[in-house]
Order: C-alpha cells, then structure tokens, then sequence
C-alpha cells in the first residue's frame, strides 16, 4: 500500500513536468503579461522595454521556462501582476475556500447519486425510477450556469418577495455574511452553489449507479446470500451495494478532476471568493503569474484525486492489489 | 445380473430397511420464463420425492432445467418466473411462502451448493466470513470466538489445509477445487435437513473432482441430511445416488432407483446416455462411445409429441411418437417410471447395443 502509494507519486512526476511543459507555452502564447501596460495608453517605450526585460521576456522560451520551473519548485511564485499581492497567499487562500465547495459537493452529489442510483434500480420501473431518470436527462443536458441563475431566482427572490421575507433563506453571495460567521449562516451560503456544481454530477453518478446495481443485484453471489437466508436488506446493502460502488468510483475520479472547469463558472455566479473566481479575474487581466502556478496546482489536484480513487478502489475491491 | 454389466458400480450399500422419512415433496412442477420467441418452458410437470438418508441425483443434459428446478424450491428464480406445483418440505408448502418464513428455511433446512463457486462467492468479501455470514443468520446469539472456531473447523471437515489462515483469505486466493469446498462448507454449515448440490464437480479436473466427491461421501456419511445430487455425470451418480431423477427437456424421462435405472433402463434417452459413459472396467478396443445424435431441443418450441423423438433410436414416426405424449408409467415396479411409448421394448436393450462397433 505504502510502495504504491510512493510508486504512484513519483510517476506523477514526469506527468506534472509534460504538464508544467504545455501549460508554460500555451499561456506564453496566449497571454502577453505586458497587456495591460502596452494597452494603457502608456506610450512610454522605455518602461515597456524595461519591463521586458525585468520580467525576462526578451531571452528564449525555453530559458524562461526553465527559470520560471526554478521559482516554481522552490515556491517562488511571485506576485501578482495587477493586485501585487503574493501569489502563493492568495492561491492559499482561495484553494481553501474552493476545497470547502469541492469536498461538499463531491459529498452530497455521492450520497445524493448513490442512494437514487440504489433506490432505481431496487424499484426499477417503478413511478419514481422514471422520475428520477427523466430528472437525470434534465440535470445532464442543463448548464450550471443556467441552473445557478433559476435558483437564484426561485429560491431567493421569490420567496422573498411572496412572503415579504427581511433576510432571504439562501444566500447567493459569498461564504459568509459581514456580521455573521456562524454555522448556519455558513450553510446558507453553501446550499447554491453545492447545489449548482453537484447538479450534473448527481444526474450522472445516480444514473451509473443504478446501471452497476442492477448489474451487480443478478449475480451469482447475491442469489448464494439469499439462498444462505440473509435477509433482503442486507443483501443489497451488505452484498450488492458494496460491490455496486468498485465501478463508480473509477467514474467520480474521471468526473472530479474536470470539476475545475464547473468551478469557475460556479464561483464568479456566487461571488465565491475561490480558485474559479481567481482564474476568471486572472484571464481577464492577462495575469500570467497568476495563471501558471493556478493551473500546475489544479493539474496537481487531479493527480492527487486520481490517486485517491485508486486507493479507494483497491480497498473496496480486494482483488485489486495495490503494489 | 452381474455387476460387470454395469458401466460403473454402485459401490455404496443404500440403508437396508428401505426408505427414511419423506421429507421433500416436488409435485408436477412447472417453471417458464418470458422471452422474445415465445415461453420459455424451465420445467414442465415434475415430480420427485426425498427421504432422510436419501441421495437423489439429477441427471440430464445442459439446459434440461436442473438448476432452475432447484432454485424453483428455495424461492430463489427471477421475478418474471412462473411458478405453479407444489414443493412441500415436511408439512410447510413452500411456493406460496411469505419471503421472510422462507428466508428461515433457506441454508438451515434447505441449503444449496451452487455450480459456478468463483461467482458464487462474493468478491469482496473473506471465505472465512461469508460462511460465518451462513452460521449467523440462523444463530444471531453465537460469540464471536466459537463462530470463527464453527468456521475453521467446517473448514477443515471440507479439506482445506491450513483453515485458519484460508478463512481469511478472499476467494479469489483459493483455487477451483477449494471454492468448491468452501461452497459445501458453507451450505453444510446448520446441518440442513436437504442439500442441494448443483454440479459441485463440473468445472474440476478430475483428480480434485474426486476429492470433493469424497468430501460429498463424508458429508453423507456423517449426517442424515437428504442430498439432492444434480449432474450431468453418471459416473458421479453411480457413486452417490440412491435414486436417479433423469430429466429432459424440463420434463421427467425416467425416475427409479440407481440399480435399477442402471440395469433396466425404460427409457432410449437413459440408455443414450449410459452408452456413451467411458467404461474403465471393461477394455474392449473395438467399442466406440455412443453419442446421442442431434442437439438439446428448444425450450420454447418443445417438439410435439415425446421431446425425445427427433433424437430416439426407437422412436416410432410420426405416430404415435410425434404425436402423443408419453405419460410417466411403471411397468412392474411402482417405483420405477418411465416417459416412453415403448418402454416394454426399451428395457430389454443394454447400452451396449447403442454402441457402434468398428467396421460395421
Ligand atoms: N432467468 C431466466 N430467464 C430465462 N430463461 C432462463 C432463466 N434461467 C434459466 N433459463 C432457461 O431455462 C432452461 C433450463 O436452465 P437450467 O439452468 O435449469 O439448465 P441446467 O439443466 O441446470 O443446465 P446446466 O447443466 O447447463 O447447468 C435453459 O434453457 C435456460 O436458458
Ligand atoms: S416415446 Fe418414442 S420417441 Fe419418445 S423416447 Fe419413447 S420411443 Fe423414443
Ligand atoms: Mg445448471
């Protein structure tokens, strides 16, 4: 388990280097950080020069990766070419508030996902399976976006403006209030946009899951459990579910590492002060201090959630074995 | 009649004062599935008895509707099975019971022995534990330690080597031969009152089939547990069985004691299948193997008439093989029945006589 564990993060070495690699020349290519400067007006050719060559953009490409992979490593991020504060801070900053959003999405989309998936497939056919599946095409074919501006709208406004409410019962700004720190006003917060970035993982999962427990529910296996006289609830609890879940996990991990992309939109919607927030502003100012240790953390996160799936993997199926 | 006539000895003596308690009844049971072509008709109209003590063996080809006859009994089919007959175990019908008295029944009265033990076992679980899993269910009150001591010693009674260490070991780290024996063990662990051993040898080389035959033999001997034998081997039969259920096409073919059934087969598809048994007893290089020509019918569109017929040597066409169909009738000994028009012609025959001879 260890060895494999150690295995798996020194392969994600060479990974994250082909990744600092393309990512390095993709936001070079994209991305001029002098924009704003030259775009100001500023005519000053002098200072532009300058800055070029403080800022090392005058040697090659590949000297400048490798100097900027240099900083990197040692955690010499820089600051921030617009607000000026260090980079390394705010990206601290805001993982933490993103992690928050990523943990309890990834936690209520799973239980959310697992118990429609188990419920259909136990009742498949039934009224409410066809529900639920009917649901699930709607969750998958609509935009988060779209479904964070109708939340909003029907569960703040018009609750508030149909009962007169002073505060509203969600919030759509934010983690927390001025004058409020305290846990439900936390909750508060969260509901929207959990509920906006967990919205297509749930109608995806819940469908997988139902397809693996009904797989798993005609195995030989289950029929030897009931033929022992194991009672109906432990059988799908005990021996179906818990083989139901191997193959989805496999599909959370693929469906985590592209949250990023669910994440900024989610976060500019909600003003979540988070890693989606910081992207979008970064982009929008050419902010290429900003974007490269942006992304090399994300692309980390990935092989870290991945290697978390594999872990879960190996210890919910037994035959796996992790060396 | 001597005993070499027989393809393989039935070497164990049955219990002298004939029968022990009856104790399962199978009556005219009939099992179909829907399926796009039409119905598929498992089992159609069978009946069989059991007593303590017993061995019943089932024999009949794949598809013959063995397995579904016994999930038919423990309430274990599908949900778009239809069920009609009559299972009574002791004085309890079972086809019309509740599922939670039936889960009472299931593996402490009636336990069965599944015939793919790789994928009977769940996975993800320890040998160890899914058999303790079995104790459990029945006996919620055991302790924990007198549980593992329960398991590790069903183990060891299976013939596994080191059964403390392989209790706690997946399936996946056994090999074929023991998954096998953990099956039995697992099944035999409340002592039920009838086994149901779904070909627990058919996916082994032989040396381990005959160990777990004779962990089969053991098991018999030590308890007085009916065992209802299915197979499509009649060399195992002849070994183990006290009588033979020989099935075809979902439908009873034959059913009578092993001896009898072995020396004075009434029915063409018994005596098929006799004939192409390897004889070990006998070397005689100029006898071929009989094959039963033809293929296994459909179970959807049965052939009219006796099923057997597209296949039957003796078959009399189109009347009244084709035609009518045989009811199940005993010529002298009432518990000797048979499926055949001619069953009076059939049982003067040996399998011998099915036997191509080299240069004819
Ligand atoms: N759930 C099911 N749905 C539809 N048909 C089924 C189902 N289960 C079994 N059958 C059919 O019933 C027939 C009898 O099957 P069964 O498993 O009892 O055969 P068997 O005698 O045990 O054969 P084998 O020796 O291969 O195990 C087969 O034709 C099979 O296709
Ligand atoms: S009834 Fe006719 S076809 Fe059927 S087994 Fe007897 S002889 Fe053969
Ligand atoms: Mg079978």
């Amino acid at each position: 388990m260890l060895t494999f564990v150690v295995r798996r993060l020194l392969y994600s070495i060479p990974v994250l280097l082909i990744a600092s690699v393309l990512v390095f020349f993709f936001v070079r290519e994209t991305t001029d950080p002098l924009a704003r400067l030259k775009g100001s007006g500023n005519r000053d050719l002098t200072l532009i020069q300058r800055e070029t060559h403080r800022l090392g953009l005058d040697k090659p490409l590949t000297t400048q990766y490798g100097r900027w992979l240099k900083d990197f490593v040692r955690f010499k991020w820089g600051d921030s070419l617009v607000s000026g504060r260090r980079v390394s801070t705010d990206i601290r900053d805001k993982l933490r508030n993103t992690l928050q959003l990523i943990f309890w999405g990834i936690v209520a989309s799973a239980i959310i996902a697992i118990a429609i998936g188990v419920y259909s497939a136990v009742r498949q056919y039934s009224a409410l399976d066809y529900t639920f599946t009917g649901l699930s095409f709607v969750g998958l074919s609509m935009p988060p976006f779209w479904f964070g501006l109708i939340a909003i709208q029907l569960l703040i406004f018009v609750p508030k403006e149909t009962f007169h409410l002073q505060h509203p019962l969600l919030y759509s700004v934010g983690i927390h209030s001025a004058t409020n720190h305290g846990t439900l006003d936390y909750v508060r917060h969260l509901i929207l946009p959990v509920a906006t970035l967990s919205v297509q993982l749930v109608a995806g999962w819940s469908r997988y899951q139902r397809a693996s427990m009904l797989d798993v529910m005609s195995a030989d296996y289950i029929r030897t459990a009931r033929a022992k006289g194991v009672p109906r609830r432990v059988v799908l609890f005990k021996h179906a579910l818990r083989n139901a879940l191997i193959p989805l996990t496999t599909i959370m991990a693929i469906d985590i590492g592209s949250l990023f992309g669910g994440l900024i939109i989610t976060e500019t919607i909600f003003g979540w002060p988070g890693m989606g927030k910081l992207f979008f502003d970064a982009i929008n100012n050419g902010d290429t201090n900003v974007l490269l240790p942006w992304l090399m953390v994300t692309a980390g996160f990935i092989v870290v959630f991945n290697l978390l799936a594999d872990l879960l993997y190996g210890v919910l199926d037994p035959r796996i074995r992790l060396a | 009649m001597a005993d070499e006539d027989l393809p393989i000895s039935p070497t164990r003596p049955r219990p002298p004062s004939g029968r022990g308690d009856l104790i399962l009844t199978v009556e005219d049971l009939h099992v179909s599935f829907p399926a796009e072509q039409g119905v598929v008709k498992a089992v159609d109209g069978v009946s069989f008895e059991v007593c303590e003590n017993e061995v019943l063996g089932v024999v009949g080809e794949s598809g013959s509707g063995k397995t579904v006859t016994a999930l038919a009994m423990l309430g274990l089919l599908p949900r778009t099975a239809k069920l009609s007959g009559s299972v009574r175990f002791r004085d309890q019908e079972l086809l019309n019971l509740e599922e939670k008295e039936l889960r009472l029944v299931r593996g402490a009265e009636i336990a069965m022995v599944f015939q793919d033990a790789l994928a009977a076992l769940n996975p993800v679980y320890k040998v160890g534990s899914q058999i303790g899993e079995a104790i459990k269910v029945h006996h919620p009150e055991i302790r924990r330690h007198e549980l593992r001591e329960r398991v590790v010693g069903l183990l060891d009674l299976v013939g596994i080597p080191n059964p403390a260490d392989r209790a706690d070991q997946y399936p996946h780290e056994y090999s074929g031969g023991m998954r096998q024996r953990a099956m039995i063990a697992m099944a035999i662990c409340n002592d039920p009152d009838v086994l149901i051993a779904d070909e627990p040898t058919t996916a082994l080389d032989v040396t381990i089939q005959a160990q777990v035959l004779e962990v089969m033999e053991r098991i018999q001997d030590r308890t007085s547990s009916a065992i209802i034998l299915i197979t499509h081997d009649l060399g195992v039969v002849a070994g183990l069985a006290d009588r033979v259920l020989v099935m075809y096409a979902g439908r009873p073919a034959e059913l009578g004691d092993v001896e009898t059934l072995f020396y004075r087969s009434e029915h063409p598809y018994t005596l098929g299948l006799l004939a192409s048994l390897p004889r070990l007893d006998q070397d005689e290089p100029d006898v071929r193997l009989h094959r039963i020509k033809g293929q296994p019918p459909s179970l959807v569109f049965v052939p009219p008439g006796c099923p057997f017929h597209p296949r039957c040597d003796f078959a009399r066409l189109p009347e009244p093989c084709a035609t009518q169909i045989p009811e199940l009738r005993s010529l002298d000994d009432p518990s000797h029945v048979a499926a055949c028009h001619f069953s009076e012609e059939v049982r003067e025959k040996k399998p011998e006589d099915l036997r191509p001879v080299v240069g004819s």
